[in-house]
């Protein structure tokens, strides 16, 4: 027996509200995120995780108000992610109750900044969040293809992904969340080039996520090198559900919980 | 209705710790003070990040000794992941060494394993006559997360003493997941991020007190 390939659905949050839509069953609030965590809980997610999608950083009080509400009737690990641009910003989600915090553009502009929440906070509850996709024709090539990106993927920064990833590991990051934003709602599937690449020089956990729309997209995912395995609109529209990604999973041989 | 205190001494995770011990039904509160930590029916000392770091915020507030007073009176503590691991008598990170409260004798070391951090549910291998495990299927997963474990118990064995329960999880080699000795119990899991298996535990361990 071995440690369990993880499940894990992420929920978009703006404002305190899951934004995307939601196609749950019996919940009396499908919009209210706290519900819609322990509704995963119940499904069998192995981790939750929040993706901050709040613009304005005044509104971004009901993120906290959220995290913490979550984690008190969740118990099951909570990640968030999205607009942490400091060390302060890490402390006040983990005090909310995250147990993991995802940095991922600020860490591009600075990238001490994953060192020094790693030797603040510990390793255990940073994770480097890569937005990766392969460099457009035209644009600045990177040895591995890959470049990492920001604003949801618009814009290319001519890093490359791969060695991105790497140098997260380096700064002291305890895992990477991989998003190919090629893949990214097109539900045809995991890149499974870009996992098998980050794999290759990261030995952190790697969360493959973007692409997702089918069980059978899960064990490739997997085999390719991936520790835990996310998606989002898939499980909220109700069209895989988390115990069928799992049955799928046990047919191909792969341990989860 | 027990009466727990959760160590609070500038680690992490003392809030899902907290809701963990409310919802199996005990009377919890958070505090560094030594009077409630001494009188409450269970300890428990959390701990999240660097060994270092845990042992600095413990020894801020006198830490190892509530914990070795409570123990010299068979009042129960439990220890969660690093509050695990600073009651063995060291730990090494980064090749510095730390001077841990030394309940147990051993080293808690670096995993040696392909992907670390150990990440995620696993199992455990619970020895038989455990409490903490009671009512739990053996193939049971709970959750962890730590780049360090005490890879080797190092407690020799004596007829004198009844010796401790050690359950064993596997992540690369062989790691000390949880011991029950007498009033001293701990996890290097965190049954408070472990879902109904961890709330199972902890009734289990309240049970015990």
């Amino acid at each position: 027996m071995s440690v369990a390939v993880r499940v894990i659905p992420c929920l978009d949050v703006d404002r305190g509200r899951v934004v995307k839509g939601v196609n749950f069953t019996n919940l009396v609030d499908a919009g209210d995120p706290v519900e819609l965590a322990r509704a995963y809980d119940a499904e069998g997610a192995d981790e939750l995780t929040f993706l901050d999608v709040t613009a304005s950083s005044s509104d971004r009080e009901t993120t906290f108000d959220v995290v913490r509400r979550t984690a008190e009737q969740v118990f099951i690990p909570l990640t968030v992610g999205g607009g942490v641009r400091s060390t302060d910003d890490v402390n006040r989600l983990l005090r909310a109750g995250a147990d993991k915090v995802g940095v991922n553009t600020a860490a591009i502009a600075r990238p001490e900044l994953l060192g020094e929440c790693s030797q603040r906070f510990g390793a255990q509850c940073i994770v480097l969040s890569v937005d990766a996709r392969r460099v457009p024709a035209g644009g600045r090539p990177t040895p591995s293809g890959f470049e990492v990106t920001t604003h949801g993927g618009r814009t290319g920064t001519g890093i490359d992904a791969v060695e991105w990833a790497a140098r997260g590991q380096e700064l002291g990051v305890g895992e990477i969340l991989l998003n190919s934003m090629d893949a990214d709602g097109t539900r045809t599937g995991f890149d499974l080039d870009l996992i098998t690449r980050v794999r290759a020089v990261v030995d952190v956990p790697l969360i493959a996520s973007g692409g997702a729309g089918a069980t059978e997209h899960f064990p490739p995912a997997v085999a390719a090198g991936a520790d835990a395995v996310l998606a989002a609109s898939v499980f909220h529209f109700g069209q895989l559900r988390i115990g069928e990604v799992k049955d799928e999973l046990r047919a191909a041989g792969v341990e989860i919980r | 209705m027990s009466r727990i205190v959760v160590l609070d001494y500038g680690s992490g995770n003392l809030r899902s710790a907290e809701r963990a011990l409310q919802r199996v039904g005990a009377d919890v509160e958070v505090t560094s003070d030594h009077r409630a930590a001494m009188e409450a029916d269970g300890l428990v000392v959390p701990g999240v990040g660097a060994y270092a770091a845990c042992m600095e915020g413990l020894n801020a507030v006198r830490g190892g000794r509530i914990i070795g007073r409570r123990l010299a009176g068979g009042r129960p503590v439990l220890g969660i992941c690093v509050g695990m691991q600073i009651l063995f008598d060291r730990g090494i990170e980064h090749g510095q060494l730390t001077e841990g409260c030394g309940e147990w004798p051993g080293t808690v070391e670096r995993l040696q394993a392909d992907v670390v951090p150990h990440m995620g549910w696993n199992t455990v291998r619970a020895p038989e006559g455990t409490r903490l495990f009671a009512g739990l299927d053996a193939d049971i997963r709970f959750y962890f997360v730590h780049s360090y474990g005490v890879q080797k118990w190092e407690l020799e064995p004596s007829d004198r003493i009844r010796p401790p329960l050690v359950t064993w999880a596997e992540h690369g080699g062989e790691f000390v997941a949880a011991v029950e000795n007498g009033p001293l119990s701990a996890t290097q899991f965190h049954p408070e991020k472990s879902g109904d298996a961890g709330a199972t535990l902890l009734r289990n361990w309240l049970d015990t007190l």
